[in-house]
């Protein structure tokens, strides 16, 4: 490939206000407010360097006439996530807008705590009614690949440890010191929806993130080194929780995805330091391993238990513990993966470091919620 | 203050598009769209065909049997008007569409994927009957 567009455009600030199960004094707008001067601090910004808007909670053009900010450039479409990234990516790129701000967060939102938390169960009318939420939709997914492969209920728990023993070190995690955890421990945890366990499933907590993209030629001498955004994809076969999510129509969702996120970095799987995988549910570390060319499909459940994925691993993954053990607050978690691939790829990751990480892959969504969308970060503009 | 009453099951609120499909359940007709020009049956209700992109669909009954494609048994309920354990169920439609719903009058541990089942009827409330599987009577 020749001239890749993306390749101009760089993070230059991230951050990750306090996460807890419940955040006492916030709403989902002041822990965003919050978050932003964090990512603004970490770029040695301020506001009037923002001439472009990702908000998830508030609204990209509600926080602009809020904070009095004429902006160029509104998020349309893409989520505070992976797509919203690459949105923002390609309007940089293309000289729409300089410098965008992308954040969210979420603070008492979940207050019936006898159901599951209300992001979990949209009441769509084909789905609803027969009991389901997310847990339900991704385990009649996960449940066909172990009945395809094999794929046992101690590997997908192999991954949930994993993870769960990357925040149990992770001071900033929600779940930090709640561990560490064995395979059998989450194979021991109260049943959820079969085979999910209560620990083979994301969390669910409050916290805001937030991080600033900008052209990469006014991404030098900032205060922190900028991570150059290398490739992205994104794939999917519908809404969410909608329809069956039918493995035989997911099993290459995200395979394309991949490949040109790698194709335009230059790349392949093998180049990768570390991955900061979207882990909403254990067997869904294994299908992304998988699409994205870690291993052969049907191959994830032993390449987890190989070591691989650990710390120290070849692909260690979810350092920072993720949506299971850092914080799920059904919004931006989204975009807190892209902001441990970035922290990972400037070397100051809280936990964890990767040593020499050049080059981070991140992700959204699964095959349970029928889309997959892929990002490649790195500290090397291709 | 009176004891607050356990929340209502969620219902299904029909549309248009799939008002038809809820009126054929009250008379306990499992049915589904057909494209006239393909041949191809279509589920969850659309207003075109998702094989072949023509407007020739029209509602046809529906075998109303089927295997279980993939399964979970619930045990933590999405809200507590479900009383847990309950079978989550994809289900291969003979004829050749899936559906979502549940597997009943079974217990949880003998659901098996491949499973033969039927539709069974459950009347929700006056306007609402929602259509369930259970294992196929001999």
């Amino acid at each position: 490939m020749g001239n890749i567009p993306l390749h101009d455009v760089a993070v230059v600030g991230v951050y990750n206000t306090k996460q807890a199960r419940s955040l006492e004094g916030h709403t989902s707008r002041t822990i965003t407010v919050e978050a932003i001067r964090g990512a603004l601090d970490d770029a040695g910004m301020t506001l009037s360097d923002i001439d472009g808007l990702c908000i998830g909670g508030i609204g990209s053009r509600a926080f602009g006439y809020e904070a009095g900010l004429r902006h160029t450039w509104a998020a349309n479409g893409g989520l505070v996530g992976v797509s919203g990234v690459l949105e923002a990516a390609a309007a940089i790129s293309n000289g729409i807008v300089n410098t965008v701000l992308i954040a969210s967060g979420s603070a008492g939102v979940y207050t019936q705590r006898e159901s599951t938390a209300p992001w979990t169960r949209p009441s769509n009318e084909f789905v609803e009614c027969w009991g389901l939420f997310t847990a339900a939709e991704f385990a009649l997914v996960a449940r066909r690949h172990m009945e395809r492969y094999g794929t046992t209920p101690h590997q997908l728990a192999t991954v949930a440890a994993t993870i769960r023993n990357n925040g149990n070190i992770n001071p900033g995690a929600v779940y930090y010191g709640r561990g560490p955890f064995t395979p059998e421990d989450v194979l021991n945890s109260r049943m959820i929806a079969d085979p999910y366990h209560l620990l083979d499933c994301a969390m669910t907590s409050e916290g805001g993130g937030a991080m600033i993209l900008t052209r990469a030629d006014r991404a030098q001498d900032r205060p922190k080194p900028p991570v150059y955004v290398l490739g992205g994809g994104m794939e999917g076969e519908g809404p969410a929780y909608q329809h069956p999510p039918s493995y035989d129509m997911l099993d290459e969702t995200g395979v394309g995805a991949a490949k040109r996120a790698f194709r335009m970095a230059g790349i392949t799987p093998n180049d990768v330091d570390v991955c900061e995988f979207y882990d909403n549910f254990s067997w869904e570390v294994i299908r992304m391993l998988e699409v994205f060319g870690f291993c052969g499909q049907g191959e994830g459940g032993p390449f987890v238990e190989s070591g691989a994925i650990q710390p120290g691993g070849k692909f260690p993954i979810v350092t920072d513990g993720g949506l299971m053990s850092f914080s799920h607050s059904g919004n931006v978690q989204r975009l807190q993966r892209i902001i441990q691939a970035v922290r990972q790829v400037r070397g100051d990751s809280v936990v964890n470091q990767v040593p020499n990480a050049h080059v981070a892959i991140t992700n959204n969504g699964g095959a349970g919620a029928l889309y997959t969308d892929v990002l490649l970060v790195g500290d090397q503009r291709p | 203050m009176t004891i607050e009453a356990k929340p209502q099951l969620p219902v299904p609120h029909p549309t248009p598009i799939s008002q038809p499909f809820w009126d054929a359940c009250l008379r306990h007709e499992l049915t589904v769209q057909k494209c006239t020009s393909c041949g191809k049956l279509i589920f969850i209700p659309q207003d075109f065909c998702r094989y072949c992109f023509t407007e020739t669909l029209e509602w046809v009954p529906s075998s109303g049997t089927g295997k279980v494609y993939s399964y979970t048994t619930v045990w933590r309920p999405q809200t507590p008007s479900f009383e847990v354990p309950y079978v989550v169920a994809i289900i291969d439609i003979d004829g050749g569409y899936q559906m979502l719903s549940n597997v009943i009058n079974v217990p949880p541990d003998q659901v098996k994927v491949g499973m033969a089942v039927e539709v069974v009827w459950d009347d929700v409330t006056d306007t609402i009957t929602l259509p369930k599987f259970q294992p196929r009577q001999a």
